[in-house]
């Protein structure tokens, strides 16, 4: 009988988790949502084996051997070629930029040399600031010009040089590339869930009530609440700069101002993502949870774990219009390959136009009285 | 009309979602007197007292607070106004002190360093001036509410149950400082389940289901019920009470220490019903003034807990 009882306690226990549960919407919504969530994300987003990457080919030389290279290079599946650069600035500029990740240099009369046995080189150029995305492409090239040259020559002992350049981490050091971009995931995590958990704060606490009842306008509270956090914002970027450049010698070549402006944006994107989630959060519970829903394709989606190029176009779509992948883009060019404020800025705008829209979407949703 | 009313308003109505919260409510608050504010949990005080201090806006109708419009001037409204919610909504984080000067600064109150040395002194803060408001007994931060509440000298204070929870000598402290507030000529407007604490108003207004049922000075209320009340007193009361309670013409029994109070809404019923008990050895059947008591447990019971 004892053991009976025991067992209908332990039902209805169980049954009172399952009716909270069910009334908790958000938290159950994660239950579901974050394990689907990544399954797909993992399933089919990423790819730590990066193919189809964009490739700019400079060729001075038109003959059978370029031709069949670059069609080897084609149907290779690492390389999409994206064009023909007409000269080694606009290559360097493509390369710089993100625009491509691979440059393949054809020099003039390669075929004659080919044909007296001179190994002619052949040039690839690597943005190397992804040693994950860089490393596959650049393994494979060899073999695939010795194979592509094999009916044409028949089999000899490697007929060209393949040179490969490394550029902006030549040592191909994981960290060159992650810590720039654990600025963006840091300052995303920390930025959005501590303004989101001081707002709701004060109306889990009964607090908002008395606050809103003083002559305090809606944006002089606001203004309030969350200008601290870009003060936090600050003194986290410094922080990390400073552990960057002494633990892991990072560079920072770039434009110090094209720097200041994306993180200034990128921190005000941020808060207005707290400040958005207050207005929709009841508690702080609330708030943490929907930060970790942005918080996931922003580590996932963004290029910091995996390379952005090797995701499938509908992922790298969903990536665009995640703050935190232009503002790890800007960060990568600004510190590893000294980029101006002229080549980050189409990684800049996104984030003063994504801002807009979340600020004013909270302002929106912000109401001064508390129907 | 504004000059002699601190609040005068007409028809407001609220509702959340398909329930009619507050529904047609109008109410003139004289500047200067306290205002009970009756009713059950959930008959729609808050709501009232909100509307009223421009924190919500009505669906329907509107009125003055010291003379400006509630729709439309909240801002003036609120810096006129000192509003203690019925939780406590300073920072526990903060110390008392800290919590006043916060509020002194958010009112924009000229000299701030003087004012909250001023309220810390009143309110006989100043022992616990550095003690976080957390830390506080219930009573301790009720005070300390008040004086946040009163810092920059509100002409009007609206506090919604400020004494839920407090113990009896508190509660005692806390209506004598509303009084001598009232005597500086602020407007009290206090909502309470204490009937003890509703007697010492000067109007009382009863709201249930979002209606007011009854308004009027504390002195008219007993009159404005209706009832005839017998007070049974003596030996063996229990016996009396068991028979009374269901008796025709008895419409409300209630025990006063030793005594009985028998009320009911027709005389001749409610004698009728107590004739058998006059001649009892050792119980005295005489008639009672209805008080506030019987009147107020009378209204209670006819508007039970809106929730249901």
């Amino acid at each position: 009988m004892k053991q009976l009882a025991s067992l209908s306690r332990i039902f209805a226990i169980l049954g009172k988790e399952f009716i909270q549960m069910r009334r908790d919407r958000l938290t159950f919504g994660m239950m579901v949502g974050i394990p689907l969530m990544q399954l797909f994300l993992f399933g089919y987003a990423i790819n730590t084996d990066p193919r189809h990457l964009p490739t700019l080919m400079e060729i001075g030389d038109t003959g059978h051997a370029s031709r069949a290279i670059v069609q080897a290079m084609e149907t290779s599946e690492y390389f999409d070629i994206i064009g023909v650069s007409p000269d080694r600035a606009h290559s360097d500029a493509a390369l710089r930029d993100g625009v491509a990740s691979f440059v393949v240099s054809i020099p003039p009369g390669f075929e004659r040399d080919l044909l007296r046995g001179e190994r002619p080189q052949i040039l690839l150029d690597v943005d190397a600031s992804d040693p994950v995305a860089a490393g596959a492409g650049s393994g494979a090239f060899g073999p695939l010009v010795q194979e592509a040259l094999e009916p044409l020559l028949g089999e000899m002992i490697s007929p060209v040089e393949t040179v490969i350049h490394r550029r902006y981490n030549p040592a191909g050091t994981t960290a060159l590339n992650i810590v720039p971009g654990l600025l963006g995931v840091i300052l995303t995590m920390t930025m959005a869930m501590m303004t989101s958990m001081a707002l709701t704060r004060e109306a889990e606490r009964g607090t908002l009530e008395a606050l809103l009842s003083t002559p305090a306008r809606p944006f002089e509270v606001m203004i309030g609440k969350i200008a601290p956090f870009v003060f936090v914002g600050a003194v986290q970027v410094i922080l990390m700069l400073l552990g960057a450049r002494f633990l892991f010698g990072v560079p920072f070549l770039g434009d110090p101002r094209a720097f200041v402006l994306a993180v200034s944006l990128f921190i005000l994107v941020n808060l207005s993502l707290g400040f958005l989630f207050s207005t929709m959060a009841r508690t702080q519970m609330q708030a943490m949870q929907m930060t970790f829903f942005i918080f996931m394709p922003s580590i996932l989606l963004s290029g910091f774990m995996f390379p952005f190029a090797a995701m499938p176009a509908w992922a790298q779509t969903i990536g665009e219009a995640i703050p935190t992948t232009h503002f790890i883009r800007a960060m990568r060019a600004i510190m590893l390959k000294g980029a101006q404020m002229e080549d980050v800025w189409w990684n800049i705008w996104p984030l003063g136009v994504i801002f807009m829209v979340i600020a004013t979407l909270a302002m929106a949703r912000y109401r001064q009285t508390l129907d | 009309m504004t000059r002699e009313f601190a609040v005068s308003v007409e028809g407001l109505s609220k509702k959340f979602g398909l329930k009619t919260v507050v529904d047609g409510f109008s109410m003139d608050v004289p500047k200067g007197s306290i205002y009970g504010f009756l009713g059950p949990n959930g008959s729609g005080k808050t709501t009232t007292i909100r509307m009223m201090c421009g924190l919500l806006r009505p669906d329907e109708g509107g009125g003055h607070a010291l003379g400006h419009d509630i729709r439309t001037e909240s801002r003036e409204i609120k810096s006129r106004v000192g509003y203690m919610t019925q939780r406590f909504s300073l920072y526990e984080d903060l110390t008392v002190k800290e919590n006043l000067e916060f509020m002194a600064r958010l009112h924009a109150v000229p000299k701030p360093g003087e004012v909250v040395a001023n309220a810390l002194g009143e309110y006989e803060l100043e022992p616990r001036a550095k003690q976080m408001a957390g830390e506080l007994s219930g009573g301790w931060k009720q005070r300390l509410a008040l004086a946040a509440a009163s810092l920059h000298g509100p002409g009007l204070l609206l506090l919604d149950e400020p004494t839920a929870g407090v113990d009896p000598k508190a509660r005692r402290d806390f209506w004598d400082r509303i009084r001598r507030l009232a005597r500086q000529g602020v407007t009290v407007l206090v909502s309470t389940h204490y009937m003890d604490e509703a007697v010492q108003c000067d109007y009382i207004a009863f709201i249930a289901y979002g209606k007011k049922l009854i308004d009027a000075p504390a002195a008219d209320i007993p009159d404005a019920v209706g009832l005839t009340t017998w007070r049974v007193e003596g030996k063996g009361l229990q016996p009396a009470y068991e028979a009374l309670e269901n008796a025709p013409g008895v419409d409300q029994i209630a025990r006063f220490g030793s005594a009985l109070h028998v009320s009911g809404l027709d005389a001749v019923t409610l004698d009728r019903a107590l004739a058998p008990w006059r001649d009892r050895d050792g119980l005295t059947v005489a008639p009672a003034k209805t008080g506030l008591e019987e009147a107020f447990i009378w209204l209670m019971t006819g508007a039970q807990d809106n929730f249901q």
